[in-house]
């Protein structure tokens, strides 16, 4: 469903060269949440655009079932319209995603109805609070029904009450439609610990640490992370 | 081949409804036609030369930085809340957003022309009555040019520091052929010579707009490459 192969990637030429990427590799199939945790500069988010195909590597393959209309992207940044309404920008990210015309409206109500924000449809993005238009983004990730989903630092800028709302609702939605791909990243080992089934430390742009969860609780993944990336 | 006119389609309403919710653009963009019209009309001095000679150069003038304000915006939209990220992590193809920009970047530069074409009709009192089909073929030509390579280049400088500067200096210096063209064509016109004498104008316009279109869809995916 979703595959890395060896991905390499540096930024700048020369001696300037920054290692952003170097040597991951993954497979995940549908249902499994694999969170990476890792420190500012670890080379997180240049995965994420890497398996988004916003970057092209240097080095490696991405394998992603269904392309790019199988991929939702929630980036550092909402990509969404301030002076349109949510609706509005749903009806437009789901026309670049190939969803029908007939079924854009059904579908952007289903996804709104699941997000709590039927209610907020017809308001302008620019009059929502950082945690409704981060449900937005969401909306606006799953509008086309991807398979993958891939998810760069969710819980940045939101304080504790809509970050826990947020998990909640991740949670929810990992299960939905049998099961999808999901990659989220974020810097803070207490968030997301328990959505994931599969966990990776990354540094410097390496995989320092790849396993599944199995009953570790954020506790003993903290642990861990101290031990292979901090103290490492 | 379909997709890709849905794509541009789509890209195309989205900048208009944005542009028609917010107007700051476009009404900055008319606003400065206006005033350069004024500035013009006020600026010369009738009994040196007649306003029928200077006429051409300055609609063209006019519209040429007009152009240009309008097309420092098509990407700025793209800036917020970094939508443009998301355009090209989604299916649209590059061809599809530079189409669907260039859409939308000549009804935004047509509006400001239809609204600065009777403006300088009136300021500069040339008789367009019996030409007016023909000077808006001659406007339409010239602009389709403008807004192709315009819309190329807003794409190349809106991730660097000082695009709204960056802009013009790389700009005009594609759009003076055009303008000589435009120019030309217009004076002809408004001099009452036969459309004949035109033609030669009219086609080396056209000839512009086709190497520039084809240039610039084959070079905007690179502009727009992380």
């Amino acid at each position: 469903m979703l595959s890395a192969e060896a991905l390499r990637h540096v930024f700048g030429e020369g001696g300037g060269q920054v290692v952003a990427l170097d040597g991951v590799s993954f497979n995940l199939t549908p249902g499994q949440t694999l969170a990476i945790f890792g420190p500012n500069g670890a080379g997180k988010t240049t995965l994420l655009k890497v398996l988004a195909g916003l970057i092209r590597p240097r080095e490696g393959v991405v394998r992603v079932t269904g392309g790019r209309r199988a991929i939702g992207w929630i980036g550092h940044q909402s990509h969404l319209y301030e002076h349109l309404t949510v609706r509005e920008n749903l009806h437009f990210w789901a026309s670049l995603y190939g969803v029908p015309a007939a079924r854009r409206g059904p579908r952007a109500a289903l996804v709104l109805e699941r997000l709590g924000m039927a209610d907020r449809a017809d308001q302008p993005v620019w009059s929502l609070s950082r945690g409704l238009a981060q449900r937005a983004a969401i909306a606006k990730a799953l509008i086309h029904d991807p398979s993958v989903l891939l998810l760069d630092e969710p819980f940045t800028g939101l304080d504790l009450a809509a970050a826990a709302e947020l998990r909640v609702l991740l949670g929810e939605l990992r299960g939905d439609t049998g099961g999808r791909v999901v990659v989220l990243t974020t810097h803070n080992v207490d968030e997301g610990v328990e959505l994931a089934t599969d966990v990776a430390f990354q540094r410097h742009g390496r995989f320092v640490h790849f396993a599944p969860r199995g009953g570790r609780g954020s506790a003993e993944i903290a642990a861990a992370y101290r031990r292979a990336v901090v103290d490492g | 081949m379909g997709d890709l006119w849905a794509q541009a389609w789509a890209v195309a309403r989205k900048d208009l409804v944005l542009e028609f919710r917010t107007r700051t653009a476009l009404l900055s963009t008319v606003v400065f036609t206006v005033l350069v019209l004024t500035v013009f009309n006020f600026g010369r001095d009738p009994t040196a030369v007649a306003a029928i000679d200077l006429a051409p150069s300055v609609l063209w003038v006019t519209f040429t930085f007009a152009a240009m304000l309008a097309l420092n915006r098509a990407f700025q939209l793209e800036l917020e809340n970094g939508a443009l990220e998301g355009l090209l992590a989604s299916p649209l193809s590059p061809r599809g957003l530079y189409l669907g920009k260039l859409l939308a970047n000549l009804a935004f530069v047509g509006v400001v022309q239809a609204i600065g074409l009777p403006v300088f009709v009136l300021f500069f009192d040339v008789p367009v009555g019996h030409v007016w089909l023909p000077l808006i073929g001659v406007i339409a030509l010239a602009t389709i040019g403008f807004v192709a390579v315009g819309t190329l280049f807003s794409a190349m400088v809106i991730r660097t520091r000082f695009a709204e500067l960056l802009l013009p200096v790389l700009l005009l210096p594609f759009l003076l052929l055009p303008l000589t063209y435009a120019v030309q064509a217009t004076a002809r016109l408004l001099a009452n010579r036969p459309l004949s004498e035109l033609s030669g104008w009219l086609k080396l316009l056209a000839a512009y707009d086709i190497v520039f279109l084809g240039l610039a869809s084959l070079l905007f995916p690179h502009t727009v490459d992380e």
